[in-house]
C-alpha cells in the first residue's frame, strides 16, 4: 500500500533528474542556477520524507502506478534511507557551494563544457543516490547503481587529460565487471523466487545453492564498485586525478551508494542466509584495507593521492560492522547498535572526506602543486584551509565528539557483547593509522617555509568556508545524534580518559608517520641510509606495501582477485549453510 | 536434456567466455566486447527463466522480459559510454593502453615505481 507522503519518494528521485534535464535545455550559466534551485527543492523533499517517517514511525512506501509487488515496483524509505537522503542533500549542497569558484561559467563565455557538465552530473549523482536509497527491489537497485556509475565516470575525466581519461575508463570497465556479477546474482534470485522485491524476498529466502551463489556474486560485484581492498584498482587514480569538487563527490558519496546496497542486501534481503564466517571475511578485507591503505597513504608524495588512499582505508572501516551486527546466536544479521554505528561511520566519512578533499583542492589551487614535502608555510598563508584539513582529520580519527567517535563506541560495545575481541583491536588501531597520515600532512603544513609562500591563485573565501563547514559537521555529528542515542555514550572531550586516548592516538600516528614517511619528518634533508635501523626497517616495509599495491592494482591481478573473492564468499556461505 | 537446461548451459558458457575475455585481454575494446558477451549470457539466462516460469497457459513470465529489455538498454548505454571514453582517450594520447602507472608521469611517484613493459 502507498502510505501518506509516498509520492515524496518519487519526487526525491525525480527532482534531481528534472534538474539535469532543465539544466541541459537552458544551458550555460543557467545550469548552475538550476542546480541550486534543485538543491533547495530536493532538501525540502528529503525533510518532508523524514517528517512523514518520524510521524508515522513506519517506512514510507510508494507503489509505482499503483501496482503492488511482485508485478509492480515499490519505493520504500526506512530509517536507513531517510538518514541517507538527508545527509546526501546536505553534502551535495556543501560541495555545490565549494564548486561555485571552480565551476562557475567564466564571464564573457556563454557556455563552457566543464562547468555545464559538472552541474548536470552533480544532479545526476544525487538523483541516482536517492534512487539507491529508496528502491524497494533489486533490479531497480541495479539500474540505480548503473546510473550512479555513468554519472561518476565522466566526473573523473572532466578535465579531459589523458591520464584522467585512462582512470575513467579503468573505473568504468571494472565497475561494469562488478555490475554484471550483481545482475547475474539478481537473475539467479529471480529464477529461484520469482520476485526481486526486497520485502517479498526476505520473507521467502532460504539457503539453497542458487541463493548462496547469488549472494556471493552480488556482494563481490558491489565490493568492486565500492573499491574495497583488494578490488581498489580504479580508486586512487580516479579520485586523485579528478578536480577537487568532483573528487569530493566521488569519494564522499558515490562509493557510499554501492556500500549502502551491500547493507541492504545483507541486512534486509538475506539476513538469515549470510553466515558469520562470510561477515568475518568481509570485515577482514576491511581491516586489510585500513592497514594497507593507510601505509600507502603515508608513503605518498602528493596530497591528493594521500587523501585518495585515505578513502581506501576509510572504506575498510565501513565494513567492520558486519560481523558485529549478528544476533546473540550468531545466526542472523539484525538491525541494532552495530548497524547504527556503521551508518554513523558512513555519514561521518561522507562529510569529513568531502571537507578533506576540498581542502586538498584549495591547497593545490593556491600553491600550484600539492607536494607534501613542500607544504611548509602554507598554514600561515591559508589558515582556514589547513584548519579544515585538521578538523576533517580529527573527525576521521574519531576524536570526541565526532560521528566516527560515536560509531566506534557503538561498534566497541557490539564487539564486547559478542566477544569478538579481535575487532576491538582493529577498531582502536585503525584510529592510529588514520592519525599517521593526518599528522604527516599537518607537520609539513605547519612547518616554517624556506621563504614567504607565493600563492599562484587567491582561493575563494566561500569555498574555504564551505569545506570547513562540512568538516565541522562531521566533528560535531555525535552531538546531533544525542537525541536518538543514549547520552552517556558521549563524554567530555577533556576528561582524562578521553584526553589520554586522543593523545595516545596522536602519538601512535606520529610514530607511524615518522617511520613510514617518504622523507624524514624531523630532518627533511636526511637520507634514509643515515637513519637508524627501525626507520630503515619501516621504510622497507612501506616500500614493499607500496609495491604490492602497484601489483594488486594491475588489471589481471585485480580481476582474478574479484573472481577469487566471489569463490571465497561462496565457500564461506556454503560452509555455514551446511553446518546448520 | 530439456530446453531449459540447454539454454542455461549456453548462458553459463557465454558468461564464462566473457569473464575470461575481460580478465585476459589487455585491449580495452576487447574488454568492452567481452562485457557484452557476459551480458548476453545473463540475458539468455533471464530468458530461459522467463520461459520456465510460465504458468496459466501464458507463453512466458512477462516480468523477466521487461527486466531484460531494461537490462539491454543499460548494457547498451554502458557500451556506448565506454567506447566514447575510449575514443577520446585515443584522440588525446594516441594510445589506448590502460596500464597507466609506468609511462611518462614526471612526478617522483612514477619514477620510483619500477618501469615495466606495457
Amino acid at each position: 500500500m502507498t502510505t501518506p507522503g509516498g509520492l515524496l519518494l518519487a519526487l526525491a528521485v525525480l527532482v534531481p533528474f528534472i534538474g539535469v534535464l532543465v539544466g541541459l535545455v537552458l544551458g550555460g550559466r543557467n545550469a548552475q542556477r538550476v542546480a541550486f534551485l534543485t538543491m533547495a527543492v530536493g532538501f525540502g523533499v528529503a525533510v518532508a520524507v523524514a517528517d512523514h517517517f518520524l510521524r508515522s514511525g513506519a517506512p514510507v512506501v510508494y507503489l509505482l502506478g499503483g501496482w503492488s509487488p511482485p508485478l509492480g515496483v515499490a519505493l520504500r524509505a526506512d530509517a536507513l534511507a531517510v538518514v541517507m537522503l538527508l545527509v546526501v542533500a546536505v553534502v551535495i549542497f556543501g560541495i555545490g557551494v565549494y564548486a561555485c569558484a571552480d565551476f562557475g561559467t567564466p564571464s564573457g563565455a556563454r557556455e563552457a563544457r566543464a562547468p555545464l557538465t559538472y552541474w548536470l552530473l552533480l544532479m545526476a549523482v544525487w538523483g541516482s543516490l536517492n534512487l539507491v536509497f529508496v528502491s524497494g527491489d533489486l533490479f531497480t537497485l541495479y539500474v540505480a547503481l548503473e546510473l550512479l556509475t555513468f554519472a561518476g565516470v565522466p566526473l573523473v575525466s572532466l578535465e579531459g587529460r589523458g591520464e584522467t581519461l585512462r582512470a575513467a575508463l579503468r573505473y568504468l570497465l571494472f565497475a561494469l565487471l562488478g555490475s554484471v556479477l550483481y545482475l547475474l546474482g539478481a537473475v539467479l534470485l529471480y529464477g529461484a523466487y520469482g520476485t526481486l522485491d526486497i520485502a517479498l524476498l526476505a520473507a521467502h529466502i532460504r539457503p539453497d545453492p542458487a541463493t548462496l551463489a547469488a549472494a556471493a556474486l552480488m556482494t563481490t560485484g558491489l565490493l568492486a564498485k565500492t573499491a574495497l581492498f583488494p578490488l581498489h584498482i580504479w580508486l586512487p587514480p580516479a579520485h586523485a586525478g579528478a578536480p577537487a569538487a568532483a573528487s569530493a563527490v566521488l569519494s564522499a558519496l558515490v562509493v557510499k551508494g554501492s556500500w549502502f546496497l551491500v547493507v541492504r542486501l545483507w541486512f534486509d534481503v538475506m539476513p538469515g542466509v549470510i553466515t558469520l564466517s562470510a561477515a568475518q571475511l568481509l570485515a577482514g578485507m576491511g581491516a586489510a584495507a585500513i592497514v594497507f591503505g593507510s601505509i600507502v597513504a603515508v608513503r605518498q608524495e602528493r596530497l591528493k593521492l594521500l587523501v585518495a588512499y585515505s578513502t581506501l582505508a576509510q572504506i575498510g572501516y565501513l565494513f567492520l560492522m558486519f560481523p558485529l551486527a549478528f544476533d546473540a546466536g550468531g545466526t542472523a544479521l539484525v538491525h541494532g547498535g552495530a548497524l547504527t554505528g556503521g551508518l554513523l561511520q558512513a555519514i561521518s566519512h561522507a562529510t569529513a572526506k568531502a571537507g578533506m578533499f576540498m581542502a586538498a583542492g584549495l591547497i593545490y589551487a593556491a600553491l600550484g602543486h600539492d607536494r607534501i614535502a613542500d607544504l611548509g608555510g602554507v598554514a600561515r598563508a591559508m589558515p582556514v584551509t589547513v584548519l579544515t584539513f585538521a578538523v576533517a582529520g580529527l573527525a576521521l580519527m574519531g576524536v570526541v565528539p565526532s560521528g566516527a567517535y560515536l560509531a566506534k563506541k557503538l561498534l566497541l560495545y557490539a564487539a564486547d557483547d559478542s566477544g569478538q575481541w579481535w575487532w576491538t583491536i582493529v577498531l582502536q588501531g585503525g584510529a592510529v593509522f588514520t592519525a599517521g597520515y593526518v599528522v604527516l600532512v599537518l607537520v609539513n603544513a605547519l612547518r616554517r617555509g624556506d621563504g614567504p609562500v607565493t600563492l599562484v591563485v587567491r582561493v575563494s573565501r566561500r569555498s574555504e568556508f564551505a569545506a570547513l563547514a562540512l568538516a565541522v559537521c562531521s566533528l560535531l555529528l555525535a552531538l546531533a545524534a544525542l537525541g536518538p542515542v543514549a547520552g552517556d555514550l558521549v563524554s567530555n572531550p577533556l576528561a582524562p580518559a578521553e584526553l589520554a586516548s586522543t593523545l595516545l592516538t596522536f602519538a601512535g600516528g606520529a610514530l607511524l608517520a615518522l617511520g613510514f614517511a617518504r622523507r624524514s619528518l624531523l630532518v627533511p634533508g636526511r637520507a634514509d641510509a643515515d637513519a637508524g635501523p627501525v626507520r630503515r626497517g619501516m621504510v622497507a616495509v612501506g616500500t614493499a606495501v607500496a609495491n604490492a599495491d602497484v601489483l594488486v592494482r594491475r588489471w589481471p591481478s585485480a580481476s582474478v582477485a574479484m573472481l577469487a573473492v566471489t569463490a571465497l564468499f561462496g565457500w564461506a556461505l556454503a560452509a555455514g549453510a551446511m553446518s546448520n | 536434456m530439456s530446453g531449459g537446461t540447454l539454454f542455461g548451459l549456453c548462458a553459463a558458457l557465454l558468461v564464462g567466455v566473457g569473464l575470461y575475455g575481460m580478465v585476459a585481454n589487455a585491449h580495452p575494446l576487447r574488454k568492452i566486447l567481452a562485457f557484452n558477451i557476459v551480458g548476453s549470457g545473463v540475458f539468455l539466462l533471464l530468458g530461459a527463466i522467463a520461459r520456465r516460469g510460465a504458468a496459466a497457459g501464458l507463453g512466458g513470465d512477462p516480468v523477466p522480459q521487461a527486466l531484460l529489455i531494461t537490462g539491454i538498454v543499460v548494457a547498451f548505454s554502458a557500451t556506448a559510454l565506454a567506447v566514447a571514453v575510449l575514443l577520446r582517450l585515443f584522440d588525446v594520447t594516441g594510445s589506448v593502453t590502460l596500464s597507466a602507472d609506468a609511462p611518462a608521469k614526471p612526478d617522483a611517484d612514477a619514477a620510483e615505481a619500477p618501469a615495466r613493459p606495457t
